[in-house]
């Protein structure tokens, strides 16, 4: 009985390509719709109930991030949001909560470690990247707007 | 003396006893279907500590203090403490020991921890150079996510074929005499890596080294699966175990019957959320001190074959785009009759 490794190989290559679980799309499409779209519907209402307190118009935006960037923190706090984003996926992590949730999560995490090194530190280990691809292609793109006015 | 018989296997022909062993496990291992098996279940995870890496090294302390005791011995008896987890430096073992009065060797082979340590432990028992060693490992939920993953509060999903790693510590005892469960080979693996470069994926990335050493522990003992009640990988989960099984086929061997795997054994998937199972070191430690160790002293199983299986990457490697390389340990134990 001699069996060579290459063969082995082969037949677990095949197995890695044809055997893996993926993640049921559909669904996960469907719970990230109806999630995110929830959020959204709490900042258009926050939105408005803003509105008809007299904040004017090019100021509501702030307003309503405020809020909602308070609310994704308070649920990351009393660890709701990960069960939320285990459920809802890019439903609950494209919104601007997801944001605040990428940011208290570390921050309470690495508390551990002091508020130096580990929260100053460790707060934007998730966002930063977002931060600096964001900020960045912004810059780019406003660069290039000046150039290419139109 | 022992021998060597093929090209991986040693003989232990001093049948080194396991006379003690002990485990301890976190509150989601405890409502898991092992449950009965465990020798203390926490209600809490932090164990009354202030940080999960110390929460860690106490399960550790522990499950080698209460071991020792379980064996009716004093840590001054025991000879040498063998013992690793998955947290840089070792951290959890090295502090545990800080707080034990025995020689340290710390052993790192990721979740392979439990048979690596038992391998050498029973290797020191044969060559006569020790009358007690303890061999233990330990791996925490919560630690290991820091070390390896996000944030445990950050709101992401995990992939079907991620494992969670069990919080737990086991401890085992190895002695010279009485009427308990020994070593009679040590297969000790190759490391193997067949290119998987997904982290979320390690039972996939583990089956290869797996396979391997099981194969070499038939080839080298002239043993079948069927010469065991049991044979158990550390922690596969569900799909290494399929691809694990299937391509022992490819050798001829089936292993349908003997073969469990511990990491798919320890959770309910459906009911505890855990996808392809269990892994870590402390998967293997409590199962192996658990499920393994307490059926064999019932006399359920007569032989098995203990397979800690450990995914040797770093949080570095992975970020820089290496592949997973994966090792397994084999340690076969007979208690009962031939």
């Amino acid at each position: 009985m001699k069996v060579e490794e290459k063969t082995i190989r082969k037949k677990f290559d095949k197995l890695n390509s044809d055997n893996i679980p993926k993640p049921n799309l559909l669904l996960h499409c469907f719970n990230a719709f109806w999630v995110g779209g929830l959020i959204c519907i709490i900042g258009q209402f926050i939105s408005d109930v803003f509105s008809k307190m007299g904040i004017p118009k090019d100021e509501l935006g702030t307003y309503v991030s405020i809020v909602m960037v308070f609310l994704g923190a308070v649920l990351t706090g009393i660890g709701v949001y990960d069960k939320l984003g285990d459920f809802a996926g890019a439903g609950s992590v494209v919104p601007i909560t997801g944001f605040a949730n990428s940011i208290v999560s570390p921050a309470m995490e690495f508390k551990k470690e002091g508020f130096v090194f580990g929260v100053a530190a460790k707060m934007f280990i998730i966002a930063g990247p977002v931060l600096v691809y964001g900020i960045g292609s912004s810059v780019i793109v406003g660069i290039l707007y000046y150039f290419l006015r139109w | 003396m022992g021998r060597r018989v093929g090209l991986q296997t040693v003989e232990i022909e001093s049948k080194p006893r396991i006379i003690g062993t002990y485990n301890i496990v976190g509150p989601k291992e405890g409502q898991g279907p092992l449950r009965e098996y465990f020798d203390k279940i926490l209600d809490d995870d932090l164990n009354g500590t202030e940080s999960f890496e110390k929460a860690e090294s106490s399960l550790l302390y522990t499950a080698i203090s209460e071991s020792i005791k379980k064996a009716k011995l004093k840590e001054v008896d025991i000879n040498y403490l063998l013992a690793g987890d998955l947290l840089n430096q070792l951290s959890s073992s090295c502090f545990a020991a800080r707080d034990l009065n025995i020689p340290f060797i710390g052993l790192y082979g990721a979740c392979s921890t439990m048979a690596e340590s038992l391998s050498v432990g029973s290797m020191i028992m044969e060559g006569g150079l020790a009358h007690y060693v303890v061999a233990a490992t330990s791996s925490h939920f919560s630690s290991a996510e820091r070390q390896f993953r996000l944030p445990l509060e950050m709101g992401s999903q995990r992939a079907p074929t991620a494992q969670w790693t069990v919080t737990g510590a086991g401890a085992m005892v190895l002695g010279k005499k009485g009427d308990f469960p020994y070593v009679t080979h040590v297969t000790t693996g190759k490391v193997k890596d067949y290119g998987i470069v997904d982290v979320n994926n390690m039972g996939v990335a583990m089956a290869p080294a797996a396979v391997d050493t099981i194969k070499q522990h038939f080839m080298d003992t002239g043993r079948k699966p069927s010469d065991y009640d049991v044979i158990a990988t550390g922690d596969l989960g569900i799909i290494g175990r399929e691809f694990t099984e299937k391509l022992l086929l490819e050798y001829k061997y089936d292993m349908k019957g003997h073969y469990i795997d511990c990491g798919e054994k320890i959770f309910d998937p459906k009911r505890q959320g855990t996808n392809a199972g269990g892994s870590g070191c402390g998967c293997s430690a409590v199962v192996a001190t658990g499920y393994l160790f307490k059926n064999m002293l019932q006399g359920k199983f007569k032989r098995i074959l203990l397979v800690s299986t450990g995914a040797l990457l770093s949080s570095t490697s992975s970020l820089q785009g290496e592949t997973i390389p994966g090792i397994a340990h084999a340690v076969s134990i007979e208690f009962g009759g031939e």
